[in-house]
């Protein structure tokens, strides 16, 4: 008896003292979203029912290592003790009963953080080999940083062009992988204004590791203006630019697959296609105007490049006029 | 010269070097008349390497000698039932039939995959010591990284079929296992496996991790390929390897061996060789579908083609998670065998540990997806593999109460195999712990594909599989070698290993839950990580030191370890009832069960009864 009041007390104290560890180290990053409040308070909930069970494993047994130890010389055997069918039947139950109950907390909360604003902000996400682009088809702006506004919801719809990503911010907490040829969705409230990162938690090839854009949290205030200017800044271009077109090409993606300098890709290079004779799957040749072009990127399936019959290019459907022209524009330089 | 090409091992290289350039030359011939390119960028074409690979195998099998029993009945010659092996170290080097032997070879050839990926992991390990790419490259270090996954797996799948072949049929009184030639055929299998595995490294490598998603797998170089056909080559040694282990455990058991007399390591055995025997083919499909989707134009998993790529990740974890089961199981059966003998009281519940296997093992085919809870397949779907998931919770509990049960009110010593088990123990709960977290989803969206979950399964790896392997070795290497290995050098590796273990996971799962994500190259400076990453590397280098320690100690131990020809653990087990080093065909008598296996405390009670009658 003596000693199942003292391990007992034990136990009581080392689940307070590792907790209370844990809570003063601190496990989490900052919280940034609505939703990274749901993680951590099941997070936390965890992480009591955790240290609970640490100190009622090791608490029991460093004691028996240090009471029950054999005396030097003492060859006898321990009590003959074969089991407590009573006390397997609790130790099956009981914890039955907790994995039920998290179960259920864990897909109420699940529920919680897919809560839908119909007010959402949609924004376009496209991740490649490897890099991040998002497009707001509110207001026609396209960017490389995810600027978003706090205290709204957004929902990025997520696409992939080559192969699989996973759309992370640490201190939102959520993820979700980026799947090509079909959809994903990725919602968020974000709380904390301030400067994150978008980090790629799918392995997707050799620079997975800087697979990484800014994700920016404004107030709704200064989103207003960013979006202000990103307008303003793509209304006054004019005319078709080769700069922004390189620009689009590293942003894009086009540059995982197709070379500027003539060596072999997924792709086929671009060094010298503009204006000339492409040979095409089916036998026929094409000349590389700018309506071929144009359908190779918005329609890759429709003429397809002899020899490259294996590989698929993604379609690039959201691309507006003035980009496909800059891209053009930039072909064309690369003689 | 003629001494060692008279070596199996030897002979099934040569072979197999042979096969694959005969395999490899035959297709590059037929592209040549076919008018297709008939070199690659690695001299022959992918093709080529792929059919090369298989002939290869196959020559290496042939090679060393493992077919030709069957070929000899398959011509009318009878061969005699039991093969006498030559004796000292040669044995070891060919087929023989003996699974004494063939435990033993399972259990150095996995020794020596566990070093390779080990070092792999010291490589790259010492890369991630400091943010930025100080001096391999990023497709070296996904390559590293990807292989120390597989060889990991693959040593620990060998390392497992180790202890079940030397063990299960001494345990329940056989003298051998059920199918002698299928099992060196199993064990044969799996040196040209692993060639073919590693020789990816030199085939443009491949940056997919051990998971290998397409369409990422779809677009590395050939070296994938390599692994493919690695794996699903080794999935064989493992899916024979359960049949004739159960085959066994059903046939051969000793007189009055009934269920619940068994060994609680024989119903772990079981539990593991039901999941090798009936899961392994998924992994072993999905991989071969990718490589046909690679060689044929195939679209399985080309959503262009009309495929999806997340029906490879269903068909890839159907095998995967339960093969976590498949490395564990053996090794919580040997923490409950060894427990009750360093305690000197009954195991604890016998019945409900040995059920928990079961039970472990069946939960462990419904909750694949929850390594799927992020990738977009039917967001309800994460519900019920959440549930399945957490109910693995309770007979994973009822296990480690029973432990500490058993240990309450023992007379426990402790030398160096409990020291092992008990290091199992804590470590397995380290594992077992941080667990739920990432099988429910809320906080799975967190966790996923980050370094929590790096901790995690190195914990139940390490607890499940690494802890118990050395306690075994510790335990049954006098049974072996007939000597027994130092305590001292023992003690010293276990207090490397242990505290450096922890350590290591512990800042694994931090750093995962500050935003380190998984499979990695290089991490960004600004998440403060660097000194943690540090100490992390530092630690691995404490475990590779701990292994060094261990490995002297086994070379040494077994010319000049202290001789230990008795029962040197006054373990009431069959085995130990009879002098060590095992005789060759196990019992010269046969034994007879009489009492409950770990009736320890019980006066004048024992397990067995040689009953006269030989064999
Ligand atoms: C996943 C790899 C991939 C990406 C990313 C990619 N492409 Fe392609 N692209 C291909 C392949 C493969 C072909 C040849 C097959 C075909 O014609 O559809 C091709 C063909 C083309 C062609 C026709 C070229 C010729 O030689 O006739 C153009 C133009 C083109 N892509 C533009 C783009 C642009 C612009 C982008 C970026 C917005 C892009 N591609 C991104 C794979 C890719
Ligand atoms: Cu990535
Ligand atoms: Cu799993």
């Amino acid at each position: 008896m003596r000693h199942f009041v003292i391990v007992g007390v034990l136990v009581l104290l080392l689940s307070i003292l590792t907790f209370w560890g844990l809570e003063a180290v601190g496990l989490m990053p900052v919280q940034a979203s609505l939703q990274a409040q749901t993680v951590d308070w099941m997070f936390r909930l965890e992480m009591a029912v955790i240290s609970f069970l640490f100190a009622l494993i090791v608490v029991p047994l460093v004691y028996s290592l240090l009471v029950f130890r054999r005396k030097p010389g003492d060859t006898s055997d321990g009590e003959h003790i074969e089991g407590n069918t009573r006390l397997e039947v609790t130790w099956t139950v009981l914890p039955l009963i907790t994995v039920l109950v998290f179960s259920y907390l864990g897909a109420v909360t699940l529920g919680e953080t897919r809560r839908l604003d119909p007010n959402a902000m949609v924004v376009n996400v496209t991740a490649f080999q490897w890099g991040w682009r998002f497009e707001y088809p509110d207001y026609g702006i396209q960017s490389n940083k995810l600027y978003l506004p706090a205290n709204r919801q957004v929902v990025l719809k997520m696409n992939s062009n080559d192969v699989i990503h996973s759309f992370w911010v640490p201190e939102f907490r959520i993820k979700q992988d980026v799947v090509p040829g079909r959809t994903t969705e990725y919602r968020i409230t974000p709380v904390r204004i301030g400067e994150y990162k978008v980090r790629c938690a799918e392995i997707c090839g050799a620079s997975h590791a800087y697979m990484e854009a800014p994700v920016v949290v404004v107030s709704q205030t200064d989103f207003q203006k960013w979006v202000q200017e990103s307008v303003a800044a793509q209304a006054a271009t004019s005319g078709p630019d080769p700069k922004r077109g390189e620009k689009l090409y590293n942003e894009l993606g086009c540059k995982a697959c197709h070379s500027i300098d003539g060596s072999k890709g997924v792709g086929p290079t671009w060094k010298g296609l503009w204006g000339e004779q492409v040979k095409l799957s089916d036998g026929t040749t094409v000349v590389a105007d700018e309506a071929y072009i144009i359908e190779s990127i918005r329609q890759p399936q429709a003429k397809i490049v002899a020899g490259f019959e294996q590989q698929a290019m993604p379609a690039f459907t959201t691309l507006t006029d003035a980009e496909l022209a800059d891209l053009i524009a930039f072909i064309q330089t690369l003689k | 010269m003629k001494k060692i090409l008279s070596l199996g091992l030897v002979r099934g290289l040569l072979w197999q070097i042979a096969g694959t350039a005969a395999g490899a030359l035959l297709v590059t011939g037929i592209r040549a008349l076919m008018g297709l390119n008939p070199w690659g960028s690695f001299l022959f074409t992918e093709p080529a390497w792929v059919v090369g690979a298989l002939t290869g195998v196959i020559a290496f099998v042939w090679g060393v000698g493992a077919l030709t029993d069957w070929f000899k009945w398959a011509l009318g010659e009878e061969t005699p039932e039991h093969r006498e092996d030559p004796p000292g170290w040669e044995k070891y080097f060919g087929v023989s039939l003996d699974h004494k032997v063939i435990g033993i070879q399972y259990t150095v050839t996995a020794i020596l995959l566990l070093l390779v990926g080990g070092l792999f992991a010291l490589i790259f390990r010492l890369e991630l010591a400091a943010s930025g790419m100080q001096f391999i490259s990023l497709q070296l270090y996904n390559t590293l990284m990807s292989l120390h996954g597989m060889v990991m797996i693959v040593g620990i799948l060998l390392g497992v079929a180790g202890v079940m072949n030397y063990l299960v049929p001494m345990l329940i009184g056989a003298h051998d296992m059920a199918f002698p030639r299928l099992n060196a055929f199993s064990y044969w299998i799996a040196p040209p496996a692993a060639i073919v595995l590693l020789s990816s490294l030199a085939l443009g490598g491949f940056d997919t991790g051990w998971t290998g998603y397409p369409p990422l797998s779809t677009r590395s170089p050939v070296g994938i390929q390599m692994f493919f056909i690695g794996v699903w080559v080794a999935g064989w040694s493992s899916i024979l390897g359960g049949l004739n282990l159960i085959a066994t455990v059903m046939r051969l058991r000793a007189k009055g061996m009934t269920a619940f007399r068994m060994p609680i390591l024989v119903w772990a055995s079981v539990a593991t060789s039901l999941i090798s025997l009936t899961a392994t083919q998924l992994i072993g499909l999905s991989f071969q579908l990718v490589m046909f989707q690679r060689l044929l134009g195939m679209g399985f998993f080309d959503p262009a083609k009309g495929g999806n790529p997340i029906l490879f990740q269903h068909l890839f974890w159907f095998y995967s998670h339960p093969a976590v089961y498949v490395f564990i199981l053996p090794g919580l059966g040997v923490v409950s065998e060894l427990l009750p003998v360093f305690v000197r009281k009954p195991l604890f519940g016998y019945r409900w540990v040995a059920m928990s296997s079961l039970g472990i093992a069946l939960v462990g085919f419904l909750v694949w997806a929850h390594h799927m809870f992020t990738s977009g397949m039917n967001e309800y779907l994460r519900v019920p593999f959440m549930y399945s998931t957490l109910l693995v919770a309770v007979p994973t509990g009822v296990k480690f109460f029973s432990w500490v049960a058993t240990l309450w009110k023992g007379k426990i010593e402790t030398p160096t195999p409990m020291l092992f088990v008990l290091g199992a123990i804590v470590v397995f709960l380290m594992g077992g712990l941080s667990g739920p977290p990432n099988g429910v989803v809320t906080t799975d969206l967190h966790l996923h594909d980050t370094y929590f979950v790096v901790g995690h399964f190195h914990d139940t790896m390490f607890g499940g599989y690494i802890f118990p392997f050395f306690a075994a070795i510790y335990y049954w290497f006098p049974k072996a070698t007939g000597r027994r290995m130092s305590e001292k050098l023992g003690k010293l590796h276990f207090w490397l290993l242990f505290p450096s273990f922890l350590v290591m996971t512990f800042l694994m799962m931090r750093v995962g839950l500050l935003g380190m994500r998984r499979r990695i190259a290089d991490y960004d400076p600004a998440l403060g990580l660097d000194f943690w990453h540090l100490l992390i590397t530092i630690s691995a280098f404490l475990i590779a030191a701990s292994v060094l320690v261990f490995l002297y100690n086994f070379f040494r131990s077994i010319k000049h370890g202290e001789p230990a020809p008795g029962n040197i653990w006054r373990s009431r087990s069959p085995e130990w009832q009879v002098p060590s080093p095992m005789p060759v065909h196990n019992y010269e008598e046969a034994f007879e069960v009489v009492g409950e296996p770990y009736d320890y405390g019980l006066p004048g009670s024992t397990y067995i009864r040689f009953n006269g009658k030989s064999h």
